[in-house]
């Protein structure tokens, strides 16, 4: 060999400070945050559960904390990731079967998940406080 | 060419090593929980909506029927394994060094199962009665 190969233009391996991730990129990691989230929120499931196990006024208790703008808002929060997580979870178990992995079927799903995020938690919203 | 002490072909102690099937045990687990958690959630969900804005009472006449009970151990219990098995994955992944990795998820798997038996002790009490 005299003469140095001429690299081969290959694609690059995205990286992800120099990447634009696509919208289901977004939709997976946020699957992450919101699985931590709501290992999170098991507490606040615990202490209502245990908060009634302890009797009428620990749990009259527990509901008074919650019964503020700070409660609303981290249970808006708590409904928002569960609802998410479902609908996306429900996604990630067809891709394990190995269905929906084409572009069109993906792009198709991010508009189902987030829709069905927000119809969800809408509706559970409205039930709650009709 | 094999020594004379092992007449065991390379395929036949490979084979030893167990299957390979057990490998998939947490993935399995995982997924398994998620489905198990799909109508668990709805119902979980109706449920506190049906509830919002009720007391003590509604509370605990809610939990005490069998099937509420049964229905709130379960997806307590499965809650909590799929949390446990869903943090153990996010921080093998983000925590590189070993040890804190170990003890991390350590933490977490102990911290999980705990709640888990706590939130359930709880349902039982409120379900008997107090």
């Amino acid at each position: 060999m005299t003469q140095a190969a001429k690299p081969a233009a290959r694609p690059l391996s995205p990286h992800l400070q120099i990447y634009r991730l696509p919208l289901a990129a977004w939709l997976s990691i946020t699957h992450r945050i919101t699985g931590v989230g709501l290992t999170l929120g098991t507490l606040l499931l615990t202490y209502w559960i245990t908060a009634a196990a302890y009797g009428p006024d620990a749990y009259a208790a527990f509901t008074d904390y919650l019964d503020s703008p700070l409660g609303y808002l981290v249970l808006f929060g708590f409904s928002v990731a569960l609802f998410y997580h479902l609908c996306n979870g429900i996604r990630h178990l067809f891709w394990d079967a190995g269905k929906n992995f084409e572009i069109a079927a993906t792009n198709r799903g991010n508009v189902v998940v987030l829709v069905g995020t927000v119809v969800l938690t809408a509706l559970a919203w409205f039930l709650a406080l009709a | 060419m094999f020594a004379s002490h092992n007449l065991r072909t390379p395929l036949g102690r490979a084979r030893g090593l167990g299957s390979a099937k057990d490998g998939l045990h947490h993935w399995w687990l995982q997924r398994l929980t998620a489905l198990a958690l799909i109508p668990l959630t709805v119902w979980f969900v109706a449920s506190v909506v049906g509830l919002a804005g009720s007391g003590y009472e509604e509370f605990a006449t809610w939990l005490s029927a069998p099937c509420t009970a049964a229905a709130m151990i379960l997806f307590l219990g499965i809650t909590f394994h799929h949390a446990q098995s869903g943090m153990q994955v996010v921080l093998e992944d983000y925590v590189s060094d070993h040890g804190w990795r170990n003890a991390s998820i350590i933490v977490v798997k102990f911290i999980c199962y705990g709640l888990a038996v706590l939130s359930i002790v709880s349902t039982l009490i409120v379900s008997f009665g107090g």
